[in-house]
Order: structure tokens, then sequence, then C-alpha cells
């Protein structure tokens, strides 16, 4: 099968000649229809609103005319395959993308001109407004936009096809001092409370929201002059031949050091916006480290983790509220804590038991519905008496420490709440992650019968799973009750699970760091589901980055941002075991029918895959 | 000698004290579950039927409605089902995203009513505007779903099961939310059914609302037309084939890539007709309302067993059943207030004593080669 689809790929790639019609045509279709769905979803004409650099770029432009880019630079790539000459960056690479671009371009141009022509299509697809007409065709009208779009696509599409001809580093100093402009641009509110001691700088560098033309010039220039200037990124210790284990310990302890160091002093000069979004991000982080147990660990895909979150929190809110309802014994957040903890992982218990011996999809669909069911029944007039059906609980007092009371009037104070959770979470999931129970998870992960016949108690196992994940869960449950104040079901609904799923997913399943990094990375930028992210403008859009996110993770890097090795190798497994095949037979072998690489269900299988 | 031929007989033996020790722990909270279930719907159904010998709560009427009207949704829920089933018999995962199949259906499908009712042709020629509708639906849902098989699914043959699981989310929130952006938020609401099917007829003298009996018809006629297309052409034998053994089908000459395009596809359009029939029963819709559905149509396709066409029909009109009469028979007759609210509720809590009780399905499910565990 290989051996067919190689060489017709290879032609199809065109090796780097002349104008290449298909190809141009192909990417110049999908360069327009991925424009006309920015403009027709509203994301362009929201995201306009948001400068990047003051009088001449908004978001809004800087992601329409960022496709045809990508569309571009996918004409500078090269398949490498093994013993075929790979094709050198040509003046054609640039020809084709500009034409590409060009055509995505016509087709928007055209697509203005269709809105703006049937103006009736707003009251059924209300972003197809004139305003959206306006933003695509540069306020200039829809006769010349038809002319100007094309251009201007063209030459974005060009600038990516031509970048590749520019040496190495030329190239990527360019891109550093782009992303320097744009991130400094997007993070205006980081920066702007960082310099709180030295207002002289946000001042300088932006005007309104935007950054100045002038000072977009200087952050372009010193981005790539630290590309170019400052060393590269050096190989981790782990990596670097003759490091020890002691080695790789004593730097994760200063690493550790460093960090801690600066999660102490920094919420003191952070502004209270920051800090709220870093309480944000401490929450969906405990979650994310709770179901990195349940997901990462030991393969179960638990769809419905936002339950034992609202365990958490409803059973802190009932015990400590002075207004709840039914149950009132008004204790302090610090009693209410441990049988929190009890109840949270009696839940774990009650959902991971029925689930024991099911298939790994239906375990998904049957946690989903878990969730919901929880969501349902703490909304409901049945068990309103108890739990305030959609009044919620309100009422909820902050945790008591030394005399002062955490709570939402102190953000500043609450992160160090989140902070210290966090750590534990991460301090329990690592022991655990290389304890016997971790080794039996890892086991049951890859192959749940050979684990169970070499004498894992697959049954225990799973449960520790669940008991664990949901007792991280509860963490964040009744920190969550204690900062907000009140509980309401809204908070608990499914996308938390889902968007939980993403963090794991997108951080690297079944490493710590990677899920930290992922909290930080989606929740910090983009946002929870009901809680704002640094960039608000995402705002109604983030959903639909999640999901999208998620896709392509899975389609190019299931292994996530921050992989973990165990997993990688896993996920990798056929390349994995086509190398040590390799390595084994010592040759290269051209007989493409007697690789193991053979595509089909079967291959991905590790027990049948090892027979190679 | 003695001792190492000793030593694993007696640890043998430990082990297999161990498991049945476990086995049981674990057994009988299972037969704890299902005691409670079959107690708590036997004490229901006493109190509803004590309550409507007192002549309180539904009437005959009352009860008659709502089992024509779940049986209608139930019909529904099995043309939608059999997305699921057909999906996962042949290829073994979950599609997520075919509640989003059938909601942008429902979309598009609205756009074409909402076209012919400002035209005048809604009223004027109410057979013609039906299957309009059902077309427009029907092709927008077929095209969605080869879409997302083609982007989504087909660099992932041959993943790990939950990998496609885990795509087929990813995919049904973009979906979801893209409707968001292009229809806005809001519902969108059918224009009233035509007279013709507005009112209600009365079969062998049951009156029953034309709606419902409307989309009990589609219903049938679908499942003929499906069933004609699986076991009488070319196609659904090659369909059958490669739900069987995929890589014996190939090396029969079957094109698997297409086939499996065809089972998207088919599974789209039964979602598009399940689509017209929700603009009939419930006439409003919005970016979110495939998300519910699609999973109790998934619930269906399990209760009628995966991979079993006719399983799935017969799962959704039994998922129907049970929670458009579920909550009021049972849960009214053991008092709980406010029962309709637990409609999902219910609807879940079959979905999981199914999947926990009898993941085969009622009727038996029908897996690839691949899949049989």
């Amino acid at each position: 099968m290989t051996a067919t689809i190689a060489p017709a790929s290879i032609s199809g790639q065109g090796a780097g000649g002349g104008v290449q019609g298909r190809r141009v045509v192909k990417v110049g279709a999908l360069t327009g229809a991925a424009m006309m769905f920015v403009a027709a979803i509203g994301m362009l004409a929201t995201f306009n609103d948001r400068l990047i650099i003051y009088p001449i770029l908004s978001l809004g432009y800087l992601v329409l005319f960022g496709i045809p880019f990508v569309g571009g630079t996918s004409f500078t790539k090269r398949e490498v395959l093994e013993g075929v000459e790979v094709a050198p960056p040509s003046a054609a690479d640039a020809l084709n993308a500009a034409l590409s671009g060009a055509l995505g371009g016509l087709i928007l141009g055209l697509f203005a001109a269709f809105v703006n022509a049937v103006p009736g299509i707003r009251s059924t697809f209300p972003n197809m407004s004139p305003e959206m007409v306006d933003v695509i065709t540069l306020g200039l009208g829809v006769g010349p936009a038809l002319v100007i779009l094309p251009l201007v696509s063209a030459a974005t599409g060009a600038l990516a096809g031509g970048l590749s001809l520019l040496s190495d580093t030329t190239n990527k100093a360019l891109r550093a001092g782009a992303v320097t402009v744009v991130v400094f641009a997007l993070f205006q509110a980081v920066v702007d409370d960082f310099f709180d001691f030295l207002p002289a700088v946000p001042d300088f560098l932006y005007t309104r929201t935007a950054l100045t033309i002038l000072a977009a010039i200087i952050l372009f220039a010193l981005g790539a002059a630290g590309s170019i200037y400052l060393p590269g990124r050096r190989p981790s210790v782990g990596d670097r031949p003759g490091s020890s284990d002691s080695d790789v310990r004593r730097r994760s302890l200063w690493m550790a050091a460093i960090i801690a160091a600066a999660i102490i002093i920094l919420p003191q000069f952070l502004g209270g916006i920051i800090n709220e979004l870093l309480v944000n991000v401490g929450f969906f982080a405990l979650m994310a480290l709770g179901l990195n147990v349940v997901v990462g660990y030991a393969g179960l895909l638990d769809l419905g983790y936002v339950a034992f979150f609202a365990v958490g929190a409803y059973t802190t809110g009932v015990l400590t509220s002075p207004i709840s309802p039914t149950i009132n014994p008004m204790l302090t957040w610090w009693q209410a804590f441990p049988i929190v903890l009890v109840l949270a992982a009696l839940a774990g218990l009650l959902v991971g038991t029925p689930v024991l011996r099911m298939r790994g999809d239906y375990l998904a669909i049957v946690t989903l519905g878990f969730g919901e069911i929880v969501r349902i029944l703490l909304l409901s007039d049945w068990l309103a008496p108890y739990f305030g059906g959609a009044q919620g609980v309100r009422n909820i007092p902050g945790i008591p420490v030394l005399g002062t009371e955490v709570n939402v009037t102190t953000p500043h104070l609450m992160i160090y709440a989140v902070v210290f959770f966090v750590a534990l979470a991460a301090f329990i999931s690592w022991r655990l992650e290389h304890s016997r129970i971790g080794r039996s998870w890892a086991a049951m992960r890859e192959d749940e019968d050979v684990a169970e016949a070499v004498g894992v108690d697959t049954v225990k196992a799973k449960l520790t799973a669940f008991i664990t994940g949901a007792v991280i869960a509860s963490f964040a449950g009744a920190l969550f009750a204690a900062k907000v104040g009140s509980v309401f079901t809204n908070s608990f609904s499914i996308l938390v699970s889902l968007v939980i799923l993403v963090i794991v997913i997108v951080g690297g399943m079944g490493n710590i760091v990677g899920v930290l990094v992922g909290a930080l990375v989606l929740i910090g930028v983009l946002g929870g589901p009901n809680q704002p992210g640094l960039l608000q403008e995402f705002g109604q859009y983030k959903l639909l980055i999640y999901g999208a996110l998620l896709v392509y993770m899975m389609l190019q890097r299931p292994e996530g941002l921050v992989p973990s090795k165990r997993r990688q190798q896993e996920l990798h497994q056929e390349e994995f075991l086509q190398d040590a095949w390799l390595d084994k037979h010592g040759r290269f072998v051209e007989d493409h029918d007697h690789t193991p690489q053979r595509p089909g269900p079967s291959a991905a299988e590790p027990g049948r895959g090892q027979e190679l | 000698m003695t001792t190492t031929e000793n030593r694993p007989a007696e640890g043998e033996t430990v082990v297999r004290e161990r498991r049945a020790l476990r086995l049981s722990w674990v057994d009988g909270f299972l037969w704890a579950i299902r005691i409670g279930a079959i107690i708590i719907i036997a004490v229901g159904l006493i109190g509803s039927i004590s309550k409507f010998a007192a002549g309180e709560g539904l009437t005959a009427e009352g009860w008659r409605d709502l089992i024509v009207s779940s049986l209608a949704q139930g019909a529904m829920y099995g043309l939608l089902a059999l997305g699921y089933s057909m999906v996962y018999g042949v290829l073994g995962f979950i599609n997520f995203a075919h509640g989003e199949v059938f909601m942008s259906g429902t979309m598009v499908g609205f756009i074409a009513a909402n076209w012919l009712f400002e035209n005048g042709v809604w009223d004027a020629n109410p057979f013609l505007s039906m299957v309009l509708v059902l077309i427009v639906a029907m092709v927008t849902s077929t095209l969605v779903a080869v879409l997302i098989e083609r982007i989504a699914y087909k660099p992932l043959r041959g993943a790990p099961r939950l990998i496609p699981l885990i795509t087929s989310i990813g995919m049904s929130f973009f979906m979801q939310y893209t409707f968001a952006g292009l229809f806005g938020v809001n519902f969108n609401t059918y224009p009233p059914p035509p007279d013709v099917i507005a009112g209600s007829v009365n079969i062998l003298g049951l009156e029953v609302r034309t709606t419902q009996l409307t989309v009990i018809i589609i219903a049938i006629l679908s499942m003929i037309g499906l069933w004609y297309f699986v076991t009488k052409t070319k196609t659904g034998r090659a369909m059958r084939a490669v739900a069987e053994d995929k890589e014996i089908a190939g090396l029969m000459g079957i094109n698997v890539d297409r086939t499996i395009v065809t089972v998207f596809a088919v599974g789209g359009a039964m979602a598009g007709v399940a689509a017209l029939m929700w603009s009939l029963l419930f006439r409003s819709v919005n970016y979110f309302s495939g998300f519910i559905p699609g999973v109790k149509a998934f619930t269906a396709a399990v209760l009628g067993g995966i991979g079993n066409i006719g399983g799935a029909m017969g799962g959704g009109i039994l998922l129907g059943l049970f929670e458009g009469v579920g909550p009021i028979l049972i849960l009214g007759g053991l008092g709980v207030p406010g029962v309709t609210q637990l409609k999902d509720a219910v609807a879940f809590v079959a979905l999981v004593l199914v999947l926990v009780f009898r993941p085969s399905g009622l009727f038996g499910e029908r897996l690839g080669s691949e899949d049989r565990v």
C-alpha cells in the first residue's frame, strides 16, 4: 500500500519546479473557504475591534491574512522520504503560494460581494452583516476589494513562500520579531500590570489598547536580535549525555525553588485582574491534575469529571453556609474539608464500581451520563430543599487563616491557597505515578488483560484512580465554593468536563508539567467556559477554538505539548516498533510489503504489533 | 524441586481465593443496584396505579397522548441511533459528532422552511414543502457527516479506540460553535406546521395528533428504505462485509474507504430525516439542540445492540417510551415533585443501567471481527 502511495505523492509535490496548477487551486480553495469561515462566524468583525498595532493592524486582519500565509507555508514543506532527495526551496514556491493566496482572496471578495447583494441574508445569519462586508473589503467598497483582496492575500502567501528562500537564521529572526510584537500586543494587560511601578514603559509601548508603530518596530527589532544573539535552547540536562539522576534531581530542585519563590513574591505585585485570572487557572489546573490521574495514568476516559468538582463545591457550601436550606451545621471551612474529601472519595467509589468491567468508550459515555445526572439532580425541585435548586447555595464563608478570611474579596491571598493545593495535587500524583499503583495503572492502560494476567489487581487500580481523581477535584470544588461564595449548577456543566479534558490532552496526558502548562496557556489566555481569559475578545469563540485544538492535537500530536515519555512511546508504538525492528535487523528494507508498517487497525494494537 | 513445584500451586489458590472474594464484592454491589432499581420501579408503578385508580394524575387520554408522543420521539431517536450504530459497527468508535450532524440538518432545514413559508409555498403546497425541507436537511446532514469523516476520522484509521472518540468530541464542539457563529445563539423557530397536519386524526378509535403520526410514518418508510438498501443492493452488501471484517472485505475487492464514507453518508441521511422529525415535533432549534438527542440516540443504539440496524430502531422506541413515560409513571408514583425536569436524568439513568448491565443490548450487538471482545 505504502509502495504505491509514496511515488505518487512525490510527483504530486512537483519537486519544487514550476506552477503546480491542481495544488494551487486546492490550497487556494481551502484558503478561501477558511477566510470565508472566519468572516461568516463573526470572528473577523469581533477580532477587528482589537488592534495589534495602533492604526494599521487589527487582530481580525492578522487572523484573516494569516490564513493565506499558512496556506503559502504548505508549499514550502517537503515530504522527507528515506532515499529520495528533497528539492531545495525555490522561487516557484513563492509563486505558487502567491497564486493560491490570490485565489483565496478572490473567493473572499466574491463572498463579500454576494453578502452585499443579498442583504436579507442577515435575518438568518446574523454575522453576515454590512459591517462584515465593510471589514472584509477594508472599507473600500466591493468593487475595489475584488482587486485588492487577491493582491493582499497573494502578497502574504508569497511572503510565506519567500521566507523559505532566506537563510534559516534570518527566517528565524523575522519570525521571532513578529511573534514578539503579537505577544506584547495581546498581553498588554500583563505588561501594564507588571510595569505598575514604572508606568512610563506601558505608556510608551501602547496607545489605547494597541502598540504604537514605533513600539512595534522596536519590539520587532528586539525580538529578531534576541533570536540571533541569545543562545538557543540548550538540550535539557536529562538529554545530555553523561548526566546522572542526581544532576537531574539537583536541577529540578533548583527549578522548583525558583518557581516557588516567584509564586510567593509575585502575587503581591500583580493586580487584581491577573490574580483573579491565576486563581481560575489554578482551579482548572487542579481539576486537570485530577483528571490526569484518571485519563493520563489509568487510561480511563472520564467525561463527567465535573461531577466530583460539584460534589466538592456543594458539600462545602451546604456544610458551611449559614443559609443552607435543610442541612445546616455551619461548620468552618477547615472543619468541612475532611468531610468533603470523604464524600468525594465515596462519590468516586460510587461512580467507579459499576463501570469496572466496561469497555473504554462505553465508560466515557457512562461517566458523561453520571455528570449530567448529578447536575440535573442538583438543579431539580426534588432536591431543592437540600441544595437550593436553581437558587444554589449562597453566603458560603471563606477560608479562615490566621485571623483573616480568604474569600472573593482577597484574590491575592486566595492565590496562595490555590497554589498550595495545586502543589499538593501535583505532589500526590507525582508520588502515585512512580509508586506500585502507578505502575499498575501504566500496565492496565497498556493492556488490561495482560495486566490482570501478570497479577495486577485491576479492580483496585481502577478504583484507586477514580478515588484519587475525585478527591483532587473536590479540592478544587471546596476552594471554588469558598472563593466564589455561592455555588450554582451552571458552573458544573458538561462543558467544564470537556474543557478539562482539552487541557489534559493539549498539555500532555500523563505529564504533570504538561497539564499545568496546558491549564496556564488555555485558561490563562482563552479562559474557561464561564471565566474570561486574558484575551477577552476570544470570548464566544474560545469553545470553537477548544474544539479545533482537540481535533488538531489528536490528528497531529496526540501526546500533547509537553509529552510524557511513556505515553509518547505508546502513541507512536507503530513507529517505535518499526525502529526497534530495523535496529534488530540492522538494515533498511526496500521491500515495503515486508515492513511492519501495515496500515489497518491490527497494526496499532500493541498485542499484535509486538509479534513482528 | 518439590518446593519450586509447590509454590506456584499455593500462589494460584491464593489468587483464586482472592479473586473469588473480590468478584463477590463487586457483584454484590451490582446486584444491589439491580435490586434497588427493580424495587424503585415496582414501588413507583404501584404508586402510579393507585393514583390512577383514585382518579388523580393523568387521565387515560393523558396517558395515551403521552405514549404516542413518546413513540414519535422514540422513532426520531431510532433514526438518529442508526448513525451511531452503523459507525460503531464498522469502525468501532463512538461518533460523538453525530448529534451535530443532526443539528446541522435541523438548522439548514430551517432556512429552507422559512424561505418556503415567506414565499407562501409552505401553506399552499405542504406536501411539496415537506419534501423540499426533507431533501435540504438530508443533503446537509449527509455532506456534514462525510466532511467530518474526511477531515477528522480518515487520518485516524487504526488508531487506538479512544483517539477517534476524543477527536469526535472535539469535532462536536467545533461544529456546535461554528453553527452558533453562523446562525447566532438564539433559537430559530420553524413555521407552524401546515393545516393539513396541524390537527389530529382518528385511527381505530384513537385520536392521534397528525404531526406525531407523520413522524411515525416517515420513520417506518425510512426503515424500509434502509433495510432495502442494506440487504438488497451491492453497496449495502459491501457495507455489511466491511462491518464484518475490513481486511477480508478489502481482499474480496471491496473499496473499504469508499464503503466507510457510504456508511457515514447513510447515517447522515438518516440524521437528516430525524432533523425533519424534530422540526415537526419541537419546531425550535439552536446550535445546542443536537447534543442531548445525540447522547440519547447513542443510548438507544446500545440499548438495541450496537451495530444492529433493526435494534437501533427498537432501542430508540424503547428509550423514547422510557424517557417520555418513565418520569411520570415511576417517579410520579414515588411522589417526586417536578418530574418533567428529571426527564433527561431518567434517560441518562437508563443509559447507565443499560451500559452497566446489558452492554450487548437487548437485540444483540453486531461488531466487526476487530472489535469483538
